[in-house]
């Protein structure tokens, strides 16, 4: 059992992460979903797995299974919504700004490799 | 007054100002003034107590654990300077009344003025190295912010950018240094620390925490080679740089070094770093000070020079010396301050602090005259004023110290340092006062009122009056400090006359020599220029100029604006670190029994495995891609089903609905299908990545499922006392609400937060060019022709109140079996989002009106309230309780406090769901989404009714 979990959090972590290699904002946010699974299975698994023993206080129940996991992960769930909606709405945001939906900087708006050596200040400038 | 309150007053003082903003100069300066003189009463009130030789003390655990803890004293040398801090700001106030102009936006000067003050006054009162960190750091934080007072002035901003850095640079090392002081002494209070010398002059560790100790004071106090951030910080006005630069901020590194000074001074290696840095500062900054034009920037060298002479008798470690700088400290701040004050009149009487554009004022501002005159000769060090009298002292104890085996050495050069500081401080006199009037000046010269010459005259009064009586005017307070300082009592037995001595010679030396040097001034002026010296700013703007670069050239290496670039750096360093963790972290092998798999969790995976290799095999076509991440989440919350977590399967499969909506709405306007972009090269380096992280981490994950536990894990206790202390039964829910309700408390904050800045997102979008956009958008996929379907609509009400009623009952009981706050909420928003889906967001809108804003403040403020709750029981924050009730009708049934938690947890979840959605939904309708006015397209008894 240890086994298959730990084969699908590899799997849920290995698309997840090449997906947020993609260079459009949606291949992104369908990594990062990926990237919660995988995490939250991984946090969820540290608690060590058990079948059939709830942590819910029962008589007669001899073994429960560790409930901090559970409730860390709990919050966890809820949290990835919430960071999820927000990254959604700004890759909407940009797609309707700029036009297109790539994650990477436009080349043109990078910086030249021969202008790194010049001078660039923090600051306003007056330093 | 207790210590703790005296500390207090000044933040008090500084919140008035920053209320009454519109109230003008008279009403900040007076409330800034009332709490520093209340502050000062009460300081006062302790002279009695202290001078018997008592300590007082105030103590407030804050964080025991960490050894931080709000302890203030105050002994002598907190009274010293105490007093040096309240009164001059006092006298700053008054002043800074009448300096500012009407422009000057008087609230946020009184602000930044108080906050200083307290800053300063926390660091002299604190007894405990930690608490005094923190006002260590707040008074740069605050000097920042008074020197960059005239943003609209280039030096004014360039200055206090340079005095953050060179100061919180120092304020940096210090933290180290205390931290290792701290450890070495096992305490971080002051009292404790001050009574290991022992353990802290044999531990091996004191040459590094007395050098980075050192590095805080001395760039505080403005030392060699540190001193050059004080002058380019007197662009600040004037009052500023006589409350910064003669009683406050360059003086903390002094009491830094005074405070410590029972602990740290006495050997060769305190000796030879602190006198020699005091001494080198001391005459280098002298001889500078006789060149400067700007009569402001002349005080600042001067300020540098006399710091570099307290720092030097610090450094002798001798108790003479100890109470000769503690008098110095005194005697500088009474005639700095009055010299600054002065040189701001003259900017502000004459409209130009340039030397060489002055003169002959003596007739035109007399009593400026007298004023600055008393001053600068105090400065000088002539009798009968009270600079004499310390001056005579410092070069006392300069004749006793040995350099190197060299006994007249530091003596000659402490001479030397006399003698320069005669010339400057004749100079300021002459080239100011004396000479023939000129017609030229800025302005017409006069004296100004009253409001501005009495601070500096009451000063110069003091000068006058310590000089003649020492015995009566300073003996009290000297003694109060030195005996601190050095930790045993001093009777120091001030006085003018000491008979025809070494020091008196070498006095007289130093005068002769002054005068002589005046009167050279020209041609070592032209001299001086002639020869170009290294500027200290240049120096620095090349050295931040080069790590800005430095940075920038790394920064722009590893991040291009290519996220995928610095996301696979960021992988691949994932990577690593845990291999490199794994083979130096003694794994020892698998030690736990695997469980044996079961046919159905083994479909469950193989399902969970395909979908997620079709989810990268098909993520281009996005809608098919939003199908395969409900089934993944579907496996997944299967799989905690199995696994005995039947909370978290509840949460991700009602999270996994909500999510699937947002996402298809957002799909809405993004492309449905992501087009081929990357070359195969890059595809397959990312695919290598991606595999790497995926075996590293399901790698990591197995070791630790096959490993036992390698402490007992804290879920015991949570166990046992769950029904005890929690009164709940399901355990998971109690940690929510109870054991760790304060994590609770912070996330549903932050998803609100997520919410909120969904609906400001949307906000911006709406109003801007995307607006513009969405008014004209065109949808390129075909459209449904029934697209509010009569059975969906019909389902979706008759689930309705069934939705409902099954989020109440998972909300009650949640508290005793799987459900809770979290779930409810979650149910709740899917069974309103269905409305939304099959009868249209604006059909739906028009039918309910909640405020889903409200909602989630309601949430988080009915979760704070049940917290604060608790306080009233006389317990800590969040702390519940629980009873069992019996209503007529029903049968008996528990109640917990925890409950009014859950429900906060309730509302917010579902508010900040529902905005979310919501803010998606109003992107449809500026799309030009229809809105229907009917529930449905095709309404057979619509039809029948017709």
């Amino acid at each position: 059992m240890e086994l298959l979990l730990s084969s699908a959090i590899g799997m849920l972590t290995a698309a997840g992460v090449y997906l947020i290699l993609r260079r459009r904002s949606f291949a992104v946010v369908l990594g990062m979903t990926m990237l919660s699974y995988a995490i939250n299975l991984f946090l969820f698994s540290t608690g060590r797995l058990v079948v059939n023993a709830p942590p819910i206080l029962r008589d007669g129940a001899t073994a429960y299974t560790d409930p901090l996991p559970q409730a860390l992960v709990l919050t966890a769930i809820v949290i990835s919504f919430g960071m999820t909606a927000v990254v959604v709405m700004m890759a909407l945001g940009a797609f309707l700004e700029g036009g297109d939906d790539r994650v990477d900087m436009p080349r043109a708006d990078r910086l030249p490799a021969d202008s790194l050596s010049g001078n660039r200040m923090s600051g306003d400038g007056d330093a | 007054m207790s210590p703790a309150l005296i500390a207090v007053l000044p933040f008090i003082g500084a919140l008035l100002p920053g209320l009454l903003i519109r109230s003008g100069r008279d009403i900040a300066a007076i409330s800034s003034a009332t709490a520093t003189f209340v502050a000062l009463l009460g300081l006062c009130l302790h002279i009695p107590a202290i001078m018997a030789g008592e300590v007082v003390t105030a103590r407030f655990d804050w964080l025991p654990s960490l050894g931080l803890n709000a302890n203030f004293r105050i002994d002598g040398l907190g009274l010293l300077f105490g007093i040096l801090i309240l009164g001059i700001g006092l006298l700053i106030i008054a002043y800074a009344r009448y300096y500012l102009s009407r422009e000057d936006p008087a609230g946020v000067f009184y602000t930044y003025l108080m906050l200083f003050q307290g800053a300063m006054l926390g660091i002299v009162l604190s007894d405990n190295i930690l608490l005094l960190l923190i006002f260590w750091e707040l008074t740069s934080l605050s000097s920042f912010l008074l020197i960059g007072y005239w943003k609209h002035l280039p030096e004014g901003r360039q200055g206090a950018r340079m005095a953050l850095t060179v100061t919180g640079m120092g304020g940096l090392a210090m933290i180290a240094g205390m931290l290792i002081l701290g450890n070495i002494a096992g305490s971080f209070d002051i009292t404790d620390i001050l009574a290991s010398r022992e353990a802290i002059q044999t531990s091996p560790y004191y040459l590094p925490a007395l050098l980075l100790i050192l590095l805080g004071a001395f760039t505080k106090s403005a030392q060699f080679p540190f001193h050059f951030w004080l002058p380019h910080a007197m662009a600040a006005p004037t009052p500023v740089s006589a409350y910064l630069h003669s009683a406050t901020m360059v003086k903390a590194g002094l009491f830094l070094m005074a405070r410590l000074w029972p602990v740290l001074s006495g050997t060769p290696e305190w000796f030879y770093i602190v006198a020699t840095t005091g001494l080198i500062t001391m005459v280098l900054a002298a001889w500078i000070a006789i060149f400067r034009d700007d009569l402001k920037s002349l005080l600042a060298f001067s300020t540098v020079s006399h710091l570099g002479l307290i720092t030097m008798l610090l450094g002798f470690g001798t108790e003479a010396a100890a109470v000769a700088a503690m008098f110095h400290i005194v005697n500088h701040a009474t005639f700095k301050a009055a010299l600054f004050m002065t040189a701001g009149i003259i900017d502000h009487e004459a409209g130009t602090r340039s030397i060489a554009r002055l003169g002959g004022l003596r007739r035109l501002m007399p009593v400026t005259f007298v004023i600055g005159t008393v001053a600068a000769l105090s400065m000088a060090g002539i009798p009968p004023l009270n600079g004499f009298l310390s001056k005579e002292a410092m070069l006392e104890q300069a004749t006793h110290a040995v350099w190197q085996g060299n006994p007249w050495l530091v003596a000659a050069m402490a001479t030397l340092g006399a003698l320069f500081s005669v010339c400057y401080s004749l100079r300021f006199v002459w080239q100011v006062f004396f000479g023939p009037e000129r017609n030229d000046y800025p302005h017409k010269p006069h004296d100004p009122g009253f409001g501005l010459w009495s601070a500096p005259a009451l000063l110069a009064v003091l000068v006058v009056l310590i000089g003649l009586f020492p015995g009566s005017m300073a003996d009290w307070l000297v003694e109060a400090s030195a005996s601190a300082v050095t930790g045993s009592a001093q009777h120091p037995h001030l006085a003018l006359w000491h008979g025809l001595n070494l020091p008196l010679a070498l006095s007289a030396v130093a005068l002769a020599g002054g005068v002589g040097l005046l009167a050279l001034n020209r041609p070592l002026l032209a001299a001086r220029a002639a020869i170009a010296w290294p500027d200290a700013k240049a120096i620095f703007d090349a050295i931040t100029r080069a790590a800005t670069c430095a940075a920038g050239f790394f920064t722009d290496r590893l991040t291009n604006g290519s996220m995928s670039r610095a996301l696979a750096a960021f992988a691949l360093t994932v990577v690593l670190c845990g291999l490199w963790a794994f083979s130096t972290g003694g794994y020892q092998g698998a030690t736990r029994p695997m469980l044996p798999v079961q046919p159905v969790p083994l479909v469950g995976w193989a399902a969970l495995m395909v979908a997620t290799c079709c989810m990268v095999a098909f993520h281009r076509r996005r809608i098919l891609a939003l199908v395969l991440v409900g089934i993944i989440g579907l496996m997944v919350s299967v799989s905690f089903i199995y696994l005995s977590a039947p909370d978290l399967a509840l949460t991700q499969i009602s999270v996994e609905v909500v999510t699937v909506v947002l996402l298809l709405l957002a799909l809405n306007f993004l492309p449905k299908f992501t087009v081929i972009e990357s070359r195969d090269r890059k595809r397959g380096v990312d695919a290598f990545i991606a595999t790497l992280t995926g075996l590293g981490f399901g790698a990591l994950a197995y070791a630790i499922m096959r490993s036992d536990f390698a402490f007992s894990p804290i879920s015991e206790y949570m166990l046992a006392n769950s029904y005890k202390l929690g009164g709940g039964d399901n355990v998971v829910n109690v940690i929510l609400v109870d054991f760790r309700g304060y994590d609770t408390f912070g996330e549903i904050t932050v998803l609100g937060i997520a919410a909120l800045t969904i609906f400001a997102l949307t906000e911006t979008l709406l109003a801007g060019a995307s607006g513009r956009r969405l008014r004209n958008w065109v949808h390129g996929s075909r459209r449904a022709g029934d697209r509010h379907p009569l059975m969906l609509v019909v389902v979706t009400r008759l689930i309705l109140p069934v939705s409902l009623v099954v989020g109440l009952y998972i909300f009650l009981r949640g508290h005793n079996m799987p459900g809770g706050g979290f779930v409810a909420g979650l149910v709740v928003s899917v069974a309103l989002v269905s409305q939304y889906m099959a009868s249209g967001f604006a059909w739906a809108q028009e039918r309910q009106k909640i405020n889903y804003h409200a909602l989630i403040g309601a949430g988080v403020i009915a979760a704070g309230l049940t917290g604060i709750g608790a306080w009233f029981a006389g317990l800590p924050f969040l702390s519940s309780t629980y009873g069992y009730v019996k209503l007529p009708g029903l049968e008996e049934f528990e109640l917990a406090s925890a409950m009014g938690f859950d429900l906060g947890v309730f509302l917010c979840v579902m508010g900040a769901v529902m905005l979310a959605l919501n803010s998606l939904s109003r992107i449809a309708r500026q799309a030009g989404e229809t809105v229907n006015l009917d529930p449905m397209d095709i309404d057979p008894s619509r039809e029948a009714r017709r």
